[in-house]
């Protein structure tokens, strides 16, 4: 636990960050909440200086007027800091690919589920949706519906097992 | 301009046989040696995250366990956990135990089919009929333990929903020395076999500083001299209270990747005879609420292939606000254009099939429509083995004399 209140510590102070943006919810995940204007900064910090040279994932939030950001990075030892940042969707976030070349196919996810739009992105096939989705229909915002949500209740027979086969089924 | 400095792309995939999911490469080729992949996924996207903020945490349990048909049990664990951290839920010891079994039980089976995979594709079959042939002993303890094969229905928020009948704990050791045994073979085979150290040696290169840069993870990133492990970094369920070694190997190469697996198998077999012998009295779960409060959570789990990544965000309500799971295979693609550049064609696939892509084997419950009738009726798998050996019996194939050493009979 000492370790991770350092860190918890150390990245306070040092981004003299509010109250309540530094939690530790556990000795190995630690959840800090950045402002986008210092982002770049907290994270450039916590790659290079703290050592957090692995990043597990990226998870896009949908926030309302904002979407929201966390970076999942790690290090050897078993520790997480979930470094969180939010931005307006007409806004754009800068890409981490120059860090993390891997970060790639997370921001492409961010852009084609969230429409977050990702300066710096380089081009590439886009991920996961497939080439003829439709432009402005992006699947995890919360307002997004799918066309179609239920399946059609089974209407004639031959969705229902027959009385034989299901009295056949029971006597095996 | 010679043929061998025209450079021809050659598209492989989506569909394609040498893998048994969609994902498409663009090759191009100068002669037989790759000298870019271009890589497209998504094929298999199913809106699985959307699809749980739409239902219960009890219905997503069983959604997110299908979003692997080989690491369901992974998948299915690495979300409860993020769930159960959120409404601060305390697991009952024997319960930890019970999904550490299954945890490793379910490697077991993912790194012995991967052997056989990756037998297949270089033209070595006996491998794949041997280690398939093998596997199943893990496959039927299973089914006897969580009554099916794969997708196990074992996890509930707050425990496991099955115990292990103390009957049960001699016939799981039976099995654990049986395919220990077994992997020593394969073990002897893949240290001694020059077919196979030949085949396999040099292909795929992926050197430590590319797989700690690409966000390499599982065997792959061991076999590239990586040492990480989360069961042992950042230890969930009952590995706290095991020891086990996480196997490295320098090779950085497809051999190394196999030698890898390998070894992981016998750590597995030991974790497993601890975790039999310390295994807890008590419950197997505590009551959880229906409604899980607001809060945020990161689980991390080591899977068969890798790390599985889950973040979970409750609100309050009986449906999560947001799920997301990373999985292991696309955290290890960036590192397969690497491993093909330079390489030959040829190589392509068994350099693919080492990072241990996943693909689907389910249940084996099979509904027979004798004639044209249409009237059905349904075997289990016992049956349907006997079904099988009996089919062949008539066909003057009798498949129940065959013996592997340590295999037992069909």
């Amino acid at each position: 636990m000492m370790d991770i209140q350092a860190l918890a510590t150390e990245l306070s102070t040092r981004f003299a960050l509010p109250e309540g943006a530094v939690k530790v919810q556990r000795a190995t995940r630690l959840w800090v909440e950045v402002d986008r204007a210092m982002f770049s900064e907290v994270f450039d910090y916590t790659v290079k200086s703290l050592g957090f040279t692995i990043l597990c994932t990226i998870t896009g939030l949908d926030l309302g007027a904002d979407l929201g950001f966390i970076y999942h990075l790690a290090r050897d030892g078993g520790v997480m800091i979930n470094l969180k940042t939010r931005c307006p969707k007409a806004e754009s976030i800068r890409t981490v690919t120059s860090y993390f070349p891997c970060a790639d196919i997370y921001e492409r996810e961010l852009v084609d589920l969230f429409g977050a739009r990702v300066e710096g992105l380089p081009t590439g096939a886009r991920y996961p949706l497939p080439e003829d989705w439709p432009e402005g229909e992006h699947p995890l915002l919360k307002d997004w519906k799918p066309k179609t949500t239920e399946a059609p209740a089974p209407t004639s027979e031959a969705h229902a097992p027959t009385s034989e086969a299901a009295k056949g089924a029971v006597s095996e | 301009m010679s043929d061998m400095d025209r450079v021809v792309t050659v598209p492989i995939g989506p569909q394609h046989p040498a893998l048994k999911e969609p994902e498409s490469f663009m090759v191009d080729l100068r002669g037989e040696k790759i000298d870019a992949v271009r890589m497209r996924f998504g094929y298999n996207h199913r809106g699985i995250e959307k699809g749980c903020e739409q239902r219960s945490y009890t219905q997503d349990l069983y959604l997110v366990e299908r979003v692997c048909g080989i690491c369901s049990f992974a998948h299915s664990t690495a979300f409860i956990q993020a769930v159960e951290e959120i409404a601060g839920i305390e697991l009952p010891k024997r319960a930890t135990y019970i999904r550490t079994i299954i945890a490793e039980l379910e490697r077991i089976h993912s790194h012995l089919l991967w052997l056989g995979v990756a037998g297949h594709e270089i033209g070595f079959d006996t491998l794949l009929m041997y280690t398939w042939r093998d596997r199943e002993q893990v496959m039927i303890l299973l089914a006897r333990l969580t009554g099916n094969r794969v997708n196990y229905g074992m996890n509930t928020v707050g425990g496991v929903r099955r115990d292990i009948a103390p009957e049960m704990i001699p016939e799981i050791l039976k099995v654990v020395d049986s395919l220990e045994e077994r992997t020593k073979y394969y073990i002897d085979m893949g240290t001694r076999e020059q077919t196979l150290i030949q085949r396999l040696s040099g292909v795929g290169k992926l050197s430590r500083e590319d797989a700690l840069r690409l966000g390499t993870v599982g065997p792959t990133a061991r076999a590239s001299g990586v040492d990480r492990d989360t069961r042992r970094d950042d230890p969930y369920a009952a590995y706290s209270e095991v020891s086990f070694k996480v196997i490295i190997d320098d090779h950085c190469d497809v051999y190394g990747r196999t030698l890898v697996r390998l070894g992981e198998l016998m750590e597995t077999y030991s974790i497993l005879r601890q975790l039999l012998k310390q295994i807890p009295e008590g419950p197997i779960a505590v009551k959880a609420p229906r409604r899980i409060p607001e809060g945020e959570a990161v689980s991390r789990y080591e899977a068969p292939r890798g790390e599985d990544v889950h973040y979970v965000r409750g609100n309050g309500s009986e449906k999560p606000e947001r799920v997301k799971v990373r999985a292991p295979t696309l955290a290890n693609t960036q590192s397969v254009s690497k491993m093909l550049e330079d390489g030959y064609l040829a190589d392509l696939p068994i350099v693919i099939a080492a990072i241990d892509p996943c693909f689907s084997c389910t249940d084996r419950m099979v509904r027979l429509n004798e004639g044209s009738g249409g009237e059905g009726r349904t075997m289990g798998w016992e049956e349907v083995t006997r079904y099988g050996v009996q089919w062949h019996k008539a066909r003057g194939l009798d498949l129940s004399k065959i013996k592997i050493p340590g295999g037992g009979g069909a």
